[in-house]
């Protein structure tokens, strides 16, 4: 049971929010010029990294907003929480 | 291979157990291998044992970077069934059924496959439907499918309360559902793979791929590199790790799945019971405990520890549709690695990399599919190419969308 | 006699207050204060159980949570709890417990048959039989479920209630002994949030059951009591910690009224559970006394020797007169002490050879005969025990020789070192280290989980003197409540006296299987270290015999650790021999992982008040109650409660559905619409993301018409559809399916938040805030008119448009728009006046004949029109193609979400299952909704299957059956006749129609 820190809120309880997978994916913008390949890969294909994974939650039971986080998948420490479009914060020295 | 029976139980008890052979011996790795399987859960052990009893490939090592066993194998709720909606997951699941239904006496050791009925609980018009399409579905497959009104619900589960906020409307019944002893699965496979010359080589962790000219050749490993001429890799939890290796990605993510047993009780509920509407499902298992299974948490987590609600939410409405719960009481809890796919369907597929072929995705549903999945997954190894049961389940589905989306029809951990 | 082992006086119970109870349908009598456990001994009741597997004879073993063999079936009706550990029981008056697992009875129980073959039943024999004939399985399986289970389940609903709570605090301490009251009140005085939680039911830990020490005695009695008069300390007793999760989220279960006895907590809970954050955790939980594995060790009177002290101590019970007190440490010294004080004679065999001089000469003060480098070979009694035989212990601890003695005795308390309790260490994902000097595993607070900060102190850290625990547990209060950034309090130190400074465990010699003349498992005698689910020491070397070498292959298949206790007692010792057989060291071997709860926990407390009625809420529209006053019967959908249909008197479901559906397309219907998904959508870039959202245009959509859209996911598959209006320039009102709202906003807010947060577009649910009303039907102009100030000409008011006016007198929104096909205004009014809308239209829609009509009649009358129901006609493989829906994707527009997916080689196919409607040759036979239609009919499965039916009716417009279905390239099967196999075996046929049954050209909606 995670506390994440919201970045308009502040510290709350895990199940104030819902995560939804990794983060940074951009949605192509020239979509017909994609192979299928690059498209299934938009699509479908996650690093999904035993480790320190940057992905994104929604206070839905809160601001409702969307923000990024970076997470230790191996240990659930959260190193840092951060706002979309804010730069992405450096990988932390000890990660576990 | 000593073989069990009860002569034989009998005739070691008369020299107090002393002369039973290891079930499995622990060999050092070999510098190479016809095949290399990474992963010794049921899926990997069971893929090696096929290997050498099927295919003429003995010249093979499992590697297992724990114990035997210790993945979702060991952590699952046993539950084996073949009620799948389309035609793809019938093949591959009916195929599982098919050998469970023989396994014991294949391996020679007793998975207790126990095929006592598997129901599935519809709560809404919108239940009914689904169930609607998925019976009529699997009847047509040829596997065993019945609908059940809820007064035959009730006669088949009568702690069930029908009138709780999850009104029972009908039921979906597989008789030749049921469980199976899950750590006997692993036990089983690993003993006969050995007796047929498998190397199942524990505590011996994959720690990277060669490859050469786009061909693996061989794995490195906590142990030193182990020559291959093929590799497949069975890591359930830890595929994407796998493939990270291999320099690719896979359509897959990892999420805890928790799960729970009840103090044992004398028995109340003979069937497995599912509920899609609730998202639980629960047997009991011969010791009498009730088996519990959650839903899976929606973050990526090898942590093995899943978040606290989910047990509140699973917990609630099964003590509403049995009240008698209520006053029993929760022994343990432990959480899994699922490896979920978008389709929820499995993954068994050559890759980009010649002669390495994965077997992943199986989410929340791997363990009943143990058989299928190995016996299918040899032969494909075996032969180069993904055989008729397998193939459907290619990676390459992602790119041309020829989807198996069990998961859109019925969203359920299954 | 009556409580023939109580002592005349001392203990913690109050003997003016004597309680009535039964056990096995005997009565005694035991007084305030007891246990089940501690009234049983006192009353000389020592067979109280059987086992699990081998149906031995068990009795107490413990005083606490520990115990394995003590399990009761609690009271009897819907009161009944089985597995109920004895010494968890505090007793009241008239408790009723009975054994369990046993049959005809305790004393002469059948199952015991067992225990004579076990030599046949060793760890995971059924692993290697019962596999011929393969058909024979489920019939022994029958038998094996019969014989498992311990315990009964109730078979009447639970009466009592159960609370759930949330707390935060500042520093958590998890048990109330010397080190965890030290913690406590270190951390309090200040304003820190302080909680202080114990499974016992009064305060002071291992105190309670030792000799009395005044000086400690004192020091506990004043901590306690400061502690609860300050008020930002919360004091839970009788509470035990379940669950350590991450970021220090504990969950525990307090015992509200189970002590007072069934139906006696009056309106308090039952238990209640806790869901506590806490800054910091200060885990002060103590150890756990291990048996030495011997011969026969299981027989009852056989118990540890801290439980024997805390019954003389704490409840004033000398279990028997003749005891003998074996032991590997110094700790079972205080045991010979305290029953040699209580009169009983004592006999001390101490396994090691070399004791200190100050232990013998306490002993001989206290005339207790002390065998050193002794052991017990044997066991005489099976119900009970009668006497021992001590033997000589050879130097290494493996064998027996030499001059044997007999003593006699009832008791024999035993003591083979202390296992700190690291379970609440080991679940917050902490690793453990093992001590030497201590035997056994305490935390590295080196490798403790980061986001679970804390400190183990006391016993589970291994420090055993009282002193230690203070000193330790005051100092991780202090360092806890700094952390939280307040000021500690000092703890006072009781006056000091020897006890303080007393670890109890000088020179432990670990003796992991005491060795009897035979080798392990080979002689008559069984040597268990795992009591419930009767696991020896000759099982785990077969396991490792047999290559189960792993602890976790060990626990697994010998079920060591696996009961209802969860290998308190016995996961040490069981890999301890483990090492010895394997030669390794005992790290090595490792743990198996420890898991919550803590203790078994009521499944009825997890779910706290949640339950029956205020299980889950349900979502009522404003109009609620006039549906349950027009008789509605309701569906579920999502939470929402929806009116299903409304039958008259007499009517069945199919009866008030064909009524309702006619009614529509003959008169004037009105549905209850308002639980459609509403989303108010502004912003400059509004329109721009609409046209990313939906498949089609919407930059040219006038002010005030509306637009049927279809959203796609990524995959280009349909996941939700509805109206969206245009109500001003950047300003436009979506509606969703019901079931959708909640999914199609945050898919809005998604793409807005993390792909376009440029766009200048905000959303914001409506959906409560307006109540509407769907008015279908020809009649639906002439009664609206009779309300409306609104100009309701086709001309000024066209189909697809929308005018805002007066309804009824209330201001109101109109949407001309039909799901039915018929002339159709969906009427929306602020939520408030909903039902003053609902009955004024009730009153005005007489002269018209005016129904209401439920989500079954709307079912009927879309698919009549061949509208589809997402998520019933289509299933998320479905595209707008497959619906032949091409005619809303755009070809213009350079993109859109799940556009590009259109193109990939499956998705693109031609022959894919597309959209049909279905008319069977039989028209009274209404098609199974998920019946198959398939390529041929054969004898029996399997056949191929190339469509189904997704919505099917019998309809009175029509005056026939018709169905919607998916069909494999069905969009070019128009005409055909196809085959549909039901699961009777019947084969149907069915004419393949265009799905659009009524009205093609659209006449009556635009009428």
């Amino acid at each position: 049971m995670f506390i994440i820190t919201c970045p308009y809120c502040g510290d709350r309880d895990q199940t104030e929010f819902t995560c939804h997978g990794e983060a940074h994916i951009a949605r192509p913008l020239n979509t017909e010029s994609l192979s299928d390949e690059e498209w299934g890969d938009y699509v479908f294909f996650r690093q999904n990294p035993k480790g320190m994974h940057r992905e994104r939650w929604v206070h839905a039971h809160g601001c409702r907003r969307w923000f990024n986080a970076l997470r230790n998948t191996v240990s659930d420490e959260i190193f840092a929480t951060y706002k979309v479009g804010d730069a992405r914060p450096p990988l932390p020295e000890n990660p576990s | 291979m000593k073989a069990y029976s009860l002569f034989s139980l009998a005739r070691n008890a008369m020299s107090y157990h002393r002369n039973w052979q290891r079930a499995w011996r622990s060999p050092d790795p070999k510098k190479h291998y016809d095949v290399v399987i990474i992963g010794g859960g049921g899926h990997g052990l069971a893929t090696a044992y096929y290997l050498a009893t099927q295919c003429g490939i003995s010249n093979v090592a499992v590697l297992e970077k724990g114990w035997l066993g210790g993945g979702n194998t060991g952590r699952n709720t046993t539950i084996v069934r073949s009620n799948y909606l389309l035609d793809a997951s019938a093949g591959m699941y009916e195929h599982a059924v098919k050998l469970w239904e023989g396994l014991s006496q294949e391996l020679n050791y007793n998975v207790m496959f126990s095929q006592r009925g598997l129901l599935h609980l519809a709560h809404s018009v919108h239940d009914m439907q689904e169930i609607g399409r998925r019976g009529n579905a699997i009847h047509l497959n040829g596997i065993d499918s019945e609908f059940l009104t809820p007064a035959q619900v009730k006669e088949m589960l009568p702690i069930i309360n029908l009138d709780c906020h999850y009104p029972v409307m009908g039921g979906l019944l597989q008789r030749r559902g049921g469980t199976a002893r899950h750590d006997a699965v692993a036990w089983g496979y690993a003993r006969g793979a050995d007796a047929a010359g498998v190397d199942i080589i524990q505590n011996c962790e994959v720690t990277g791929m060669r490859i050469e000219n786009n061909q693996v050749v061989g794995v490195d490993t906590s142990r030193g590199f182990i020559g291959a001429g093929k590799v497949g890799s069975v890591a359930a939890g830890h595929s994407s790790v796998i493939a990270e290796m291999a320099g690719f990605k896979l359509p897959i993510e990892c999420y805890p799945l928790q799960a729970l047993v009840s103090e044992p009780v004398k028995p109340i509920i003979d069937c497995v019971v599912m509920s899609n509407g609730i998202h639980v499902y629960v047997s009991q298992s011969d010791k009498g405990e009730l088996v519990v299974g959650a839903g899976s948490d929606a973050y990526n987590s090898y942590s093995q520890r899943g978040s606290y609600d989910f047990i509140e939410h699973t917990v609630g409405p099964l003590c509403e549709l049995f009240p008698l719960f209520s006053r029993l009481r929760m022994l343990r809890q432990w959480a899994g690695i699922v490896d979920v796919t978008v389709d929820r369907s499995p993954i068994l597929s050559k890759t980009s990399v010649k002669n390495l072929f994965f077997n992943c995705g199986w989410g929340t549903g791997g363990f009943k599919a143990t058989p299928g999945s190995g016996h299918a997954f040899a032969h494909s190894i075996a032969a180069g190419e993904m055989n008729a049961i397998a193939a459907p389940f290619s990676i390459d589905r992602f790119n041309t969308g020829a989807l198996i989306d069990e998961g859109a029809a019925a969203a359920v951990a299954h | 006699m009556s409580q023939s082992c109580r002592l005349d006086s001392g203990g913690r119970i109050d003997r003016s207050k004597v309680l009535q109870f039964t056990f096995d349908g005997k009565s005694y009598t035991g007084f305030k204060g007891d246990t089940l456990a501690s009234a049983l001994l006192a009353n000389g009741v020592k067979l109280l159980g059987r086992s699990f597997k081998y149906h031995r004879p068990r009795g107490l073993i413990a005083a606490g949570s520990e115990e394995p063999n003590a399990l009761m079936q609690l009271e009897n009706g819907a009161y009944t709890e089985p597995n109920t550990r004895a010494t968890c029981i505090e007793l009241y008056d008239g408790l009723v417990a009975n054994s369990q697992n046993r049959w005809p009875s305790l004393g002469f129980d059948v199952g015991a048959i067992n225990s004579s073959v076990a030599r046949f039943l060793p760890a995971g024999f059924y692993y290697k039989t019962f596999m011929w004939p393969a058909s024979m399985w489920m019939t022994y399986e029958k038998f094996i479920r019969k014989a498992a289970g311990l315990g009964v389940s109730p078979t009447e609903p639970d009466p009592d209630v159960y609370h759930s709570r949330y707390a935060t605090c500042d520093v958590l301490v998890i048990g109330g002994g010397p080190a965890g009251l030290a913690a406590a009140t270190a951390a309090a005085g200040s304003d820190a949030r302080v909680m202080l939680i114990d499974e016992q039911s009064e305060f002071g830990g291992s105190t309670l059951g030792a000799a009395a020490v005044p000086e400690v005695a004192s020091w506990v009695a004043a901590s306690t009591a400061a502690l609860a008069a300050n008020n930002n300390v919360t004091l839970l007793p009788r509470t035990t910690v379940t669950g350590y999760f991450d970021y220090n989220y504990l969950t525990a279960v307090e015992k509200v009224t189970d002590h007072l006895g069934p139906g006696n907590g009056g309106t308090a809970p039952r238990q209640r559970f806790w869901k506590i954050r806490a800054s910091r955790v200060v885990i002060a939980a103590g150890s756990i006394e291990r048996p030495l594995v011997f011969a026969d060790n299981d027989r009852p009177g056989i118990m540890l020797a801290n439980a024997v002290s805390t019954y003389i101590n704490r409840f004033g019970v000398l279990p028997d007169q003749n005891i003998v007190v074996f032991t590997n440490n110094d700790s079972a010294y205080r045991t010979a002490v305290d029953a040699a004080r209580s009169g009983a004679t004592v006999t001390m065999v101490d396994t090691r050879a070399e004791v200190s001089a100050e232990l013998t000469r306490v002993l001989q003060q206290h005339k207790v005969k002390q065998f050193t480098g002794h052991a017990i070979s044997s066991v005489q009694g099976t119900k009970g025990v009668k006497a021992v035989r001590i033997m000589p212990l050879s130097a290494d601890g493996k064998s027996l020789q030499g001059q044997a003695w007999e003593i006699n005795c009832g008791i024999v308390a035993n003591s083979g070192g202390w296992t700190p309790s690291v379970h609440m260490f080991s679940q917050s994902g902490g690793k453990l280290q093992y001590d030497n000097s201590i035997e056994g595993f305490v935390p590295d607070p080196a490798k403790a989980k980061r986001i679970n900060p804390g400190f183990s102190v006391g016993a589970c850290n291994g420090s055993f003197a009282t002193g230690d625990c203070i000193a330790e547990g005051a100092q991780a209060g202090r360092q806890a409540v700094e952390a939280c950034g307040f000021v500690a309090s000092d703890v006072a130190m009781p006056e000091l006296t020897d006890a303080l400074n007393d670890t109890g465990m000088g020179g432990i010699a670990a003796l992991w299987l005491v060795p009897t003349v035979h080798p392990v498992g080979e002689g008559p005698a069984k040597h268990f270290h795992d009591f419930q689910n009767d696991v020896t020491a000759a099982d785990i070397h077969l396991a490792a015999r047999e290559g189960y070498l792993s602890v976790e292959h060990l626990k697994r298949y010998t079920t060591t650790g696996m009961a209802t206790d969860q290998g308190k007692t016995s996961n040490l010792n069981a890999l301890a021999i483990m090492a010895e057989i394997r030669g390794a060291q005992i790290p090595e071997v490792g743990t198996t992982t420890f898991r919550p709860p803590f203790t078994p926990l009521t499944f009825g407390a997890i779910g706290g008040q949640e339950s029956k009625d205020l299980f889950l809420q349900e979502r009522h529209t404003p109009m609620h109650q006039c549906h349950v006053q027009n008789n509605a019967v309701f569906e579920d959908v999502g939470d929402w409660k929806r009116p299903w249909y409304f039958p008259h008197s007499g009517e069945d479901m199919h009866a008030a559905v064909q009524r309702e559906t006619l009614s529509v397309r003959t008169d004037v219907g009105m549905l209850d619409a308002s639980t459609l998904g509403k989303i108010d959508i502004q912003g400059a870039d509004a329109a721009e993301f609409l046209e990313m959202i939906y498949t089609n245009n919407w930059k040219k959509l006038a002010i005030g018409n509306c637009r049927y859209g279809l959203m796609l996911n990524e995959h280009g598959m349909i996941f939700d559809d509805g109206v969206t209006t245009r109500l001003g320039e950047h300003h436009y009102h979506m509606t969703t399916t019901s079931g959708g709202a909640a999914r199609v906003l945050n898919w809005l807010e998604e793409w807005l938040q993390t792909e376009w947060p440029e766009k200048q577009v905000y959303c914001t649910s409506v959906t409560e805030q307006w109540a509407v009303v769907a008015l279908n039907g020809p009649k639906a102009r002439d009664l609206l008119a009779t309300l409306s100030d609104i100009d309701l000409s086709k001309e000024a008011f066209p189909f697809m448009s929308m005018r805002e006016g007066q309804v009824a007198g209330i201001p109101a929104r109109v949407y001309r728009i039909s799901f039915t096909g018929e002339l159709a205004y969906e009427i929306n009014v602020p939520a408030r006046f909903g039902r003053q809308l609902w009955e004024t239209l009730q009153e005005a829609g007489k002269p018209f004949n005016l129904c209401h009509y439920g989500t079954e009649a709307m079912h009927v009358l879309r698919a009549e029109k061949g509208f589809i129901i997402v998520g019933q006609d289509t299933d998320g493989t479905v595209t707008p193609a497959d619906m032949d829906m091409d005619w809303i994707v755009s070809k213009t527009k350079p993109d859109f979400l799940g556009k590009r997916s259109f193109l990939r080689s499956d998705t693109a196919r031609d022959d894919r299952q597309q959209l049909v409607g279905l008319l069977t040759t039989d028209p009274t036979v209404v098609l199974m909704e998920g019946a198959h239609i398939v390529q041929e009919i054969k004898d029996a499965p399997p056949m191929t299957t190339i469509g189904r039916v997704t919505s099917s009716y019998m309809s009175p417009n029509l005056e026939r059956s018709f169905a919607l279905g998916m069909l494999k390239n069905g969009l070019a099967r128009k005409g055909e006749t196809v085959q549909l196999s039901l699961m009777n075996g019947d084969a149907v046929e069915a004419l393949v129609t265009d799905p659009v049954f009524i009205d093609k050209e659209g006449v009556r909606v635009r009428g």
